[in-house]
């Protein structure tokens, strides 16, 4: 204000003199150029390209036995009884570990310190030995009885008779499985908010509702994606069951192998492709509970891979319509 | 300033003798309290001095160490054998906090039910109401709060005096006789502190019984029938709010009221 109007004028001068700039007509940015992306790109996609070729072309793998395997009705058998072992054992599993949970995290000394020493143990004990252990169980165990301890028994039944090998892989797998569950169910529950359990105990909610209805469903965000981890890992170890003489799909690939030994190789890529298939099933399932889950947890739900796809598809067409119009 | 209670209504608080301590750490040293049937009282009091464990002491979110607490005339969390007090089932406690509203500072509302379910739930859960009367209720009291169109929202979609405002109609939902506020505008942008108070002063103008922890002086002025301090965890003094907020006779009183004024 108090300077003389001479002075602004010879200050806005000063750099004109210099090198006059043009008035800024670019409206965009123009992106830095990244050559070291292209060339590790174009490096990683020559590897890829060869391995592909390789995996098609090299004899050694025998696609055309593999074509012929895939879909054997001893395959498909095999498949089934995998099938059975994961889903038995995954409910099992996930139903001990609730349980295990919850007395982990109750105020009974006795109760905190019986799921504690489970868990410690079945997470120490490898599953083969588990596995192998009930087995021979038939063998330690004639009769398994039902009653009080040193006391009257109210029933009991024969050993050998109720242990068949599907009864063995599922009690074993399951009990080694409570044992993870537990800690995930555990961790879920932890990562409720205390003000939940505090509004829902002000409310006079009743002590089973606000498990089901007000932490258990908040837990459960938290517990999908690793009990899923959980479960893809299951799905493999059931691949054990084939020591305690159940015929699985690993199982049957190995006896099939040991009689055609030539088509060793497909066979392990009929088990590879059919276990990737079961993984993939599982990570699909697994996008679509996370996502019921996130229910109120952001402001709005991510998109399904179809709704991404349509959105995809409608810009695509909106692009080409404009540059139609240019 | 002891409040003659006639023997014939039951006070709608009593708090009697209460202690409360955290191992070595002395929370409430010997707090005694009336709440007439329909009175507003605000407690006011510097952090730290015991003001929010009072009001959870109320409705048994804390355990009393020393004394009682009664509401409406019946004793909350222990019932009476001849000279002694023993402990309530958890299930009679819940059926007991299900008649006293709680308004937390964080408002603590469900955020994977929407607006709706969140006051619906406690009436069907605890089996007051079938669930399409407990729906009505909701939204009546959702309008009453200001929020009938956003009864499809999740909580975390709306700002913090919505959810505040929510977590009022949900308080109401179980017809309280008495509604217990611990800091309900603490966790506000200032300019969403008006909202809530606006919906809790209308709830004192029709004469629900309500005590409201808060730093808002001005708003204890303007609806309190009676002002608390309370500092290091004892009753310092309390009286109408033209006594305590403007002649205190404690040096405390006048110091903390120097500072949050």
């Amino acid at each position: 204000m108090s300077e003389p109007p001479g002075a602004a004028v010879s200050l806005a001068e000063a750099p004109a003199a210099d090198t006059p700039p043009p008035p800024l007509t670019a409206q965009r940015v123009v992106p830095l150029r990244r050559p070291g992306r292209w060339i590790a790109t174009a490096v990683v996609l020559v590897l890829v390209a060869q391995f592909a070729h390789g995996l098609a072309t090299n004899p050694f793998y025998q696609w055309d036995r593999f074509g012929y395997w895939f879909l054997r009705p001893t395959i498909l058998d095999g498949l089934v009884i995998t099938l059975e072992v994961t889903l038995y054992s995954a409910a099992l599993g996930l139903l001990g570990g609730i349980l295990l949970a919850l007395a982990r995290l109750s105020r009974s000394p006795v109760l905190r310190a019986v799921s504690w020493t489970y868990v410690w143990a079945l997470r120490s004990i490898p599953l083969i030995v588990v596995l192998i252990f009930l087995y021979n169980f038939s063998a330690l165990y004639r009769t398994l009885s039902v009653g009080v301890p040193f006391g009257p028994a109210f029933f009991s039944f024969d050993e050998s008779r109720l242990a068949t090998d599907m009864v063995v892989a599922v009690v074993g797998l399951s009990l080694n499985e409570a044992a993870y569950a537990a800690e995930v169910v555990r961790g879920g529950i932890l990562s409720v908010d205390q003000g939940q359990h505090e509004a829902a105990s002000a409310l006079g909610l009743p002590k089973r509702y606000q498990f089901t209805r007000i932490v258990l469903p908040q837990a459960l965000r938290s517990i999908t994606p690793n009990y899923v981890n959980q479960l893809i890992g299951l799905v493999k170890s059931t691949s054990l069951v084939f020591y305690v003489s159940l015929l699985d799909l690993f199982g049957t690939v190995q006896t099939m192998g040991s009689t055609y030994p030539g088509d060793i190789v497909p066979l392990l890529l009929v088990v590879t492709v059919w276990y990737l298939v079961l993984t993939s099933l599982v990570s699909v399932a697994q996008f679509y509970v996370e996502r019921h889950y996130a229910r109120g947890a952001t402001r709005s739900l991510p998109p399904t891979p179809v709704q991404k796809l349509r959105s995809a598809l409608k810009e695509l067409r909106l692009r080409a319509r404009r540059e139609a119009a240019v | 300033m002891t409040a003659s209670v006639p023997a014939v209504t039951p006070a709608a608080v009593e708090v009697h003798g209460v202690h409360k301590w955290y191992g070595p750490l002395r929370v409430l040293e010997g707090v005694d309290l009336t709440v007439r049937p329909g009175e507003v009282t605000v407690v006011l009091g510097p952090s730290g001095s015991g003001k929010s464990t009072l009001l959870r002491v109320i409705n048994h979110l804390e355990k009393p160490e020393i004394g009682y607490v009664s509401v409406n005339g019946e004793l909350i969390g222990v019932r009476r054998q001849g000279d002694r007090l023993k402990e309530l089932s958890e299930r009679a406690i819940l059926t007991q906090r299900s008649r006293i509203g709680f308004v937390f500072q964080n408002f603590n509302l469900f955020p994977h039910l929407t607006v709706l379910d969140n006051v619906a739930a406690a009436p069907v859960a605890t089996g007051r109401l079938a669930k399409p009367e407990a729906l009505a209720l909701a939204r009546e009291l959702l309008d009453r709060v200001g929020l009938a169109d956003r009864a499809g929202a999740y909580p975390r979609q709306l700002s913090g005096g919505q959810q505040q405002r929510v977590a009022i109609a949900r308080a109401l939902a179980l017809r309280p006789g008495v509604i217990l506020f611990d800091e309900p505008t603490s966790a506000l942008d200032p300019e969403l502190v008006g909202e809530v108070l606006a919906v809790i002063k209308d709830l004192a103008t029709s004469g629900t019984t309500l005590v409201i922890v808060t730093h808002e002086v001005g708003f204890a002025r303007e609806v309190a029938d009676r002002v608390v301090f309370i500092d290091g965890g004892r009753i310092v003094e309390q009286g109408p709010p033209s006594e305590v907020l403007d002649h205190p006779r404690h040096e405390r009183t006048r110091d903390f009221l120097s500072k949050v004024l």
